[in-house]
């Protein structure tokens, strides 16, 4: 009976340990190691950015099995800051990001394809003020290893574009292009 | 003539009265004009810049006018009912807290990030308060609020003095528009 036990438990934790092989990495939102940043255009001839200061999400990441990873980010919108109050309540308004009828928006991939080292392209669908759109762009793994403090980490970097006329916001400023960045460090579960 | 007495009022009282009527119909007239320009508007910065600006003045008046109420005679209610008079002292308080309110949440949306408010460029006046993310919205809330609850205020306290011109036939009109009465 004991060894019965042992076998079960043995077997247990063998299949856990399956199940968990794509390592289930937490965004370090805590640490502030991840940032989801925008940029436009100003009138054409200069950069703005910004950020979305409050966000929260995880990812399977497994170096061996790429094809497996997935991620899913959750975005307060209305925490999004470009070093400007009285623009920043204005993009929240209902001439941009609604926060009121929209207060989150989503990032949830739906496959992934390894195109080099470290390298691959995402899809997933983005949902932003109620408009759910797929997006495919590039992201590159910046690292991966043990951390200082017993912990294991690693980082991605992506880069897409967004139209604001895709997701109901060209009615003040046009149809006009906007980059997001996502930069994420994920601990190891 | 200059000072308030026990039944009218002076000339400084009636100027900063009539100083703060062009003000608050002006602001938010231009108030509600403003946020109607779009992005590609050619007043659409200067709008803003010209509230804000107006606003640090009218906030300076409301002190003043605020420290000469409290150094002079407040005249007599002239109604002969003494409950009416009581409404209409806690009327004008009302009339002084909101409008305070709405100068201070007004500075509080456009200090919200930490940035002064420049006053046409004669000087300008510093942040204080910068709770970035809520700040704005709550205070922007508040002033629009504010502001339409002022007016409603204001078309109030306009009636109760024509109704004291035109059905009581006392000097309560009057006596805001001729010193010593």
């Amino acid at each position: 009976m004991k060894k019965l036990l042992i076998a079960l438990s043995v077997s247990a934790a063998a299949m856990t340990a399956t199940v968990a092989n794509a390592a289930d990495y937490v965004i370090d939102t805590k640490g502030a190691h991840a940032s989801i940043n925008f940029k436009v255009k100003h009138l054409g001839y200069s950069w703005l950015t910004g950020r979305f200061n409050s966000f929260e999400g995880d990812f399977e990441w497994d170096k061996a099995k790429p094809a497996d990873s997935e991620i899913e980010v959750t975005i307060d919108v209305a925490s999004i800051d470009s070093n400007h109050a009285e623009r920043d309540k204005h993009l929240r308004s209902k001439d941009f990001l609604y926060v009121d009828e929209y207060p989150t928006a989503t990032f949830k991939s739906t496959g992934y394809k390894a195109t080099g080292e470290g390298k691959g392209e995402l899809t997933g669908e983005f949902t932003l003020r109620g408009v759910t759109k797929t997006l495919t762009f590039p992201v590159s793994q910046l690292g991966e290893g043990k951390d200082p403090w017993g912990g294991y980490r690693t980082g991605f970097t992506g880069t897409t574009q967004i139209m604001l006329g895709d997701f109901n916001m060209d009615g003040y400023l046009g149809n006009v292009p906007v980059e997001l960045e996502l930069n994420v460090e994920g601990i190891r579960k | 003539m200059m000072k308030n007495t026990q039944t009218g009022y002076g000339l400084v009282a009636i100027l900063l009265h009539w100083i703060m009527v062009l003000a608050i119909f002006g602001m938010f007239g231009l108030g509600l004009y403003m946020v109607e320009l779009t992005y590609y508007d050619s007043w659409y910065h200067g709008s803003l810049e010209t509230h804000k600006a107006i606003g640090v003045l009218v906030a300076l008046v409301f002190v003043v006018r605020f420290g000469w109420r409290q150094l002079n005679p407040s005249p007599a209610g002239l109604s002969t009912k003494k409950l009416e008079n009581t409404a209409a002292h806690f009327a004008h308080l009302g009339l002084y807290l909101v409008i305070a309110v709405l100068l201070v949440s007004g500075y509080l949306i456009s200090t919200a990030d930490g940035r002064a408010v420049d006053v046409f460029g004669l000087f300008s006046v510093p942040a204080t308060l910068t709770e970035r993310g809520s700040q704005e919205e709550i205070a922007g809330e508040v002033h629009e609020i504010l502001a339409w609850l002022l007016m409603a205020m204001v078309a109030v306290h306009a009636l109760a003095a024509l109704k004291h011109h035109v059905i009581n036939k006392d000097n309560t009109l009057k006596r805001m528009l001729k010193p010593g009465l």
